[in-house]
């Protein structure tokens, strides 16, 4: 197996066009991966499947991974001149990180033994219709995995096929695994009011009707 | 006009009606007594014949998934109990085995072999259990059941006496187990396995030349080892189909590489096939456990740096695997420096393994659903989550 940045030259002059970006992994388990575009994804994920170096013919794990945007704070120093001399100062900058929705798969070769590679896939933005390139096409195990990740967590895989609600009922709107998500207000069912539900009983009813 | 060919002579007024056949759609499940919980099919029938078929799957969900963001990573061991209820040794070993690689956990000597034989424990009655109920669903009701259930019984007993559960063990810790055998437990296990192969050997005397079986098994659903690969088919199902791929092998987690133990594999992957894996997995995890309780070191059964409560493992991300009883259990862990998890994700092997339930029984009769179905093994806790 090569590394990761060969693999990433490789995939780049395999697959023209295609933009790779390799993603660190900070803990110890050394497992990063391959950012992979949207437009080309098929594409490369056809090439690792096919390959006869690589032969990722078997995509155990897909899933998805929600990242609304965040502010980080940096401290930056800086030279400023203050009062005529010239001095370091710390300054307090706010970043805002990209909003995206993440599917994630971890691939091996059953044929030869090695692996996870783990490739990655970004939408655009958090709205109610991002799309990804759907990988079922390559890998039939992301048939029920993809229609996992559109259900809950709302990427639209183009080229499923059978692209349907699997865990949740059809009629429900809302993705849960976002992490933006607020679960229905059935709080009648909770067997033991406590604090918190009680709160939201009171505000489920309309004043008067409490009174 | 011939009267004696014209069925229609004596009745001319009868609106020729051709017995033309129909396609029937019918809803198989939730609560079939086959579908081993509440599963259903949506199939649409020929006659008996199917001629598509399609899962519908979600009526356990609880969003598991979400529950274990919102707990602390030692909160969701007992969690992961209640995935496929059957296996739970398994389960909390897929997770603390992820959590340990997130976070650089290492893990004693003994502690390693504890898991090993609880985990192969588990493994014998997770597949006694599995012939079981596909004898069941195959008409044979009651008696293989009991058989299997009495064997199981011996193990569970085992369990309880271990963890002080009989299915929730909730025994493994990051960095080990949680408490080390109570006096005596080694005895017990050593004979429940010296035990083990003369019931085996009653159960296929009973079983496996049966001609029954055979007939409702051989050449029905099969499986070819192209697709099972491509759709991510793991454990007795895809070595049924003959593809030499088991995780204690490929990836040795554990102390799997100081055993001796083979992978048996099938042919045709047909029904049967995977019947038989299920026997011959259980006569190779006779010689792990045969090993693992004759060289069972002594030592500490968790390590003493790895912290339970509060643990913050480094921002990032990991992805464990283990072969468990039913297939590859994965969890792929995103750690954001914070006290849970950023996102726990389980890969079930019941649910990847349900891919080409459609694909294998196409052409069969709804009595062969049944079978096929009940050759898959799925517990549907680990399924919906």
């Amino acid at each position: 197996m090569q590394t990761l940045e060969q693999l990433k030259v490789r995939l780049e002059t395999a697959v023209p066009g295609a933009r790779i970006e390799i993603v660190p992994n900070g803990s110890p388990a050394n497992q990063p991966s391959l950012l992979i575009d949207r437009e080309h994804g098929r594409a490369v994920a056809k090439f690792l499947r096919d390959d006869s170096d690589l032969r990722f013919d078997y995509a155990s794990n897909a899933t998805g991974v929600d990242w609304p945007e965040k502010t980080i704070k940096e401290k930056i120093k800086t030279r400023k001149i203050v009062d005529g001399v010239e001095k370091e100062v710390e300054e307090v900058v706010e970043k805002k990180t990209a909003a995206y929705l993440e599917a994630v798969y971890h691939l091996y070769s059953m044929a030869l033994g090695h692996g996870p590679l783990v490739i990655r896939l970004r939408t655009e933005n958090r709205s109610d219709k991002v799309t990804l390139p759907s990988l079922t096409p390559i890998w039939r195990s992301c048939e029920f995995q993809e229609r996992e990740i559109f259900d809950l967590f709302g990427i639209v895989f183009e080229g499923h096929g059978d692209l349907r609600r699997i865990l949740m009922w059809d009629e429900f709107t809302d993705h849960p695994m976002r992490k933006d998500y607020v679960d229905p207000d059935d709080y009648e069912y909770e067997p033991t009011p406590h604090d918190r539900v009680l709160e939201r009983a009171r505000l489920h009813y309309p004043p008067e009707a409490t009174a | 006009m011939n009267g004696l060919t014209d069925k229609t002579a004596l009745n001319p007024g009868a609106a020729r009606v051709t017995l033309d056949h129909d396609l029937l759609e019918v809803a198989m499940g939730p609560h079939h007594p086959s579908t081993h919980g509440v599963f259903r099919m949506n199939l649409v029938l020929d006659g008996e014949t199917v001629v598509r078929l399609k899962p519908v799957f979600g009526y356990l969900h609880r969003n598991h998934e979400k529950i274990g963001e919102s707990n602390n990573y030692l909160g969701s061991i007992p969690y992961t109990d209640r995935l496929d209820y059957i296996c739970s040794m398994t389960n909390n070993w897929a997770y603390v085995l992820s959590v340990e690689k997130l976070a650089g956990i290492s893990v004693p000597e003994r502690a390693e072999y504890i898991r090993v034989i609880v985990a192969e424990l588990t493994r014998l009655f997770n597949h006694t259990c599995q012939v079981g109920f596909l004898l069941q669903d195959m008409g044979a009701l009651g008696t293989p059941l009991m058989y299997a259930f009495r064997e199981r019984e011996k193990i569970l007993d085992l369990f309880e006496s271990l963890s002080g559960a009989r299915m929730m063990h909730n025994y493994m810790r990051f960095g080990g187990c949680r408490c080390d055998f109570p006096a005596g437990w080694v005895e017990r296990a050593r004979s429940v396995v010296a035990h083990y192969p003369t019931f085996l050997d009653q159960f296929e005397a009973l079983l496996s030349g049966n001609e029954i079986l055979k007939v409702r098994t051989q050449k029905v659903g099969v499986l070819p080892a192209a697709l099972a690969i491509n759709a991510g088919i793991t454990g007795p199902m895809l070595r049924a189909s003959g593809v030499n791929y088991d995780i204690r092998k490929v990836d040795k987690y554990g102390v799997y590489d100081r055993f001796d133990f083979s992978v048996p594999m099938g042919e045709h992957g047909d029904v049967y096939d995977r019947y038989m894996m299920r026997i011959l997995e259980m006569r190779e995890t006779l010689k792990i456990l045969n090993q693992a309780i004759s060289t069972l070191p002594e030592g500490p059964i968790l390590d003493p740096k790895a912290k339970l409560r509060n643990l913050r493992p480094k921002a990032g991300e990991a992805y464990g695997r283990i072969e468990a009883p039913k297939g590859e259990l994965g969890f792929y862990l995103i750690s954001d420096g914070g006290p849970n998890p950023y996102r726990y994700r389980i890969r079930p092997p019941s649910l990847i393994n349900l891919t080409i339930l459609e694909d294998m029984c196409l052409g069969h009769t709804v009595a062969d659903v049944v079978v096929i179905l009940g050759s898959v093994d799925i517990v549907l806790g680990e399924v919906d989550r």
